[in-house]
């Protein structure tokens, strides 16, 4: 159905002055900027730029502990990805049985949702923390944050904790319009509920979960640099200085302007590769429904 | 029957277990801010309330001038609220009530923003702020969040169910378009607008990369970068007063998580329709 429309040939223009402002000066701009640094060479202090092609580039890539970071963030966020969907997707299961208390067992369990990644970084610091974390005592293991190969399980339990509400907020929502009519003649069929399960809630459920891939990607990439600074600051040794803090630290604590952009736009073309699979697969949501 | 009663026992105990579980992390920082130096550093931990609460608490306020910081995240995202949600309005009114030329083109240009957080932009947007002068202001930290294509995306989900002959009606009555908008429109979209002030909030408040840039002294900074200068200033076993400042630092948007339930899960209802 086709709206009715003001006749106006300039207010639309006004109404939307305020946005393009903003867009222009502090979205479109610096990212333009940013991409142009970095093909130039920087000056850390006068800020003199010589242009460089793609020195950045190769500087980067050529750079073993950039592509430490770059492997490191690509296993960092599957794990965060596959664990964070699959506990979340679990407990909205148990959420989505009838039965008394739902809405209270609700609210106790996406509450987390509510704090933030820094939060997260303080309280799984003190709960690792070597000298007496609980979580030390009771594995009877004191070097889980001091140790490269453990800190980083630490920053992905905090992390998939810190997001588990988000996910199960989502999953709930979709669960919730699953169509009974559809389990119901599956279950006519004779389908077994597992096999129910799998290929009706499933299918339906694929789209919040390409949608939560996304969502948990960027996550994972960037709203998780205040639980690392929190937590481990990228230590012990680089085990936990995913792209995010690698680019904050060339950037803001080595002043190496130009590296920082070419690692912005690498960050660029993970969104956009992310995005666009978010795009096909909202294509493919039209036709489940 | 009493099958069906014991799964019903069954997802009872794995839902509790799930709350525990998930609740333990904030529950131990409860217990542990309560306690003593000397009690949090006991071994085998105690896992019962200590008697320093009361100060534990006090000194984390004065620790890192607490109070100070929570007044700045709340102007922040107050401010970056307001501004956010009344551009998004009236971009949203523009795009779902007006035929005007170049406007597939200016949509696609908001669209083209969900691929530009602020990391990727950030080393230039970080000399901008510079060169307005704006690092350690409160203007740094807001206008920049002004424009948002997912706010403006949900108000057009929104005004596209405000049924078409309110507008022929207003026409008729001789209704100016932004008289429309502000007796029409605005109060139907009354609880969208909560869920958005909700989830900005939530969102603003648990900033951390770009105030961390963007400040330099201690009166500009915001509360979650001033958990990690608490951290940094307290010796290193007192956890006691930490974990009271973690605490004090989560409250605000727990309490409005808490309060705005019902208009928070609609708000996110809407962000997965987009």
């Amino acid at each position: 159905m086709k709206q009715s429309t003001f006749d106006n040939k300039y207010l639309p223009y006004i109404l939307l002055i305020p946005t393009f402002f903003i867009l222009v000066v502090f979205l479109f701009y610096p990212a333009i900027e940013t991409f142009r640094l970095s093909f130039f060479k920087i000056h850390p202090w006068t800020g003199a730029e010589k242009f460089a092609g793609f020195y950045n580039f190769v500087k980067i890539f050529t750079n073993r502990d950039y592509l430490r970071s770059f492997i490191l963030s690509a296993f960092f966020a599957l794990i965060v990805i596959a664990a964070g969907l699959f506990l979340s997707l679990l407990i909205a299961l148990l959420l989505n049985q009838k039965i008394k208390g739902m809405r209270f067992y609700r609210s106790l369990l996406i509450w987390p949702y509510a704090l933030s990644p820094a939060i997260a970084g303080a309280l799984f610091n003190f709960l690792f923390n070597p000298a007496n974390g609980v979580l030390c005592y009771f594995t009877g293991f004191r070097t889980w944050l001091t140790n490269g190969n453990t800190a980083i399980i630490v920053v992905i339990i905090a992390a998939v904790w810190k997001n588990l509400g988000y996910n199960i907020i989502f999953y709930l929502t979709s669960l919730r319009n699953v169509p009974g009519a559809a389990l119901e003649s599956a279950s006519i069929d004779g389908a077994g509920s597992v096999k129910k399960f799998i290929y009706i809630t499933f299918a339906f459920l694929s789209p919040t979960t390409f949608f939560l891939f996304v969502m948990n990607t960027i996550y994972a990439y960037f709203a998780s640099f205040g639980l690392i600074d929190v937590l481990t600051e990228g230590g012990p040794s680089g085990s936990t200085k995913i792209l995010i803090y690698y680019l904050y630290k060339d950037f803001f604590v080595h002043s190496k302007i130009g590296y920082a952009a070419a690692e912005s736009l690498v960050l660029f073309s993970l969104v956009v590769g992310v995005t666009a699979l978010q795009f096909r697969t909202a294509g493919k949501k039209v036709h489940y429904q | 029957m009493r099958q069906t009663k014991n799964k019903i026992m069954g997802i009872h105990l794995l839902l509790i277990m799930s709350v525990l579980i998930i609740s333990l992390p904030v529950i131990l920082a409860l217990i542990i801010s309560t306690q003593t130096e000397a009690q949090v550093m006991s071994y085998p931990p105690g896992l019962i309330p200590g008697t320093n609460m009361v100060n534990n608490y006090i000194a984390a306020w004065n620790g890192v001038n607490l109070g100070r910081m929570i007044i700045n995240s709340t102007i922040i995202a107050f401010g970056v609220i307001f501004g956010k949600v009344t551009m998004s309005l009236l971009a949203a009114f523009a795009f779902t009530h007006f035929e005007f030329k170049g406007r597939n083109f200016l949509f696609g240009a908001i669209l083209v923003t969900l691929l530009l957080p602020v990391p990727v932009r950030i080393v230039a947007l970080f000399d901008v702020i510079r060169s307005m002068h704006w690092i350690d202001t409160y203007a740094g930290l807001i206008i920049p969040f002004w424009a948002s294509a997912t706010s403006i995306f949900i108000l057009i989900q929104r005004f596209k169910t405000v049924p078409s002959e309110l507008i022929d009606a207003s026409k008729m009555d001789g209704c100016t378009p932004m008289q429309y908008f502000f007796k029409v429109l605005l109060p139907l979209t009354r609880s969208t607008i909560g869920a958005l002030v909700v989830i900005n909030f939530i969102y603003i408040w648990n900033q951390y990369l770009w105030p961390l840039m963007a400040t330099n002294s201690k009166e500009m900074r915001v509360v979650q970068v001033g958990i990690k200068m608490l951290m940094s200033t307290e010796s290193t076993n007192n956890w006691g007063v930490i974990m009271a400042g973690v605490i004090i630092t989560m409250i605000p948007p727990l309490f409005v998580f808490v309060v705005m339930q019902e208009s928070f899960m609609k708000g996110f209802a809407l962000q997965s329709e987009k």
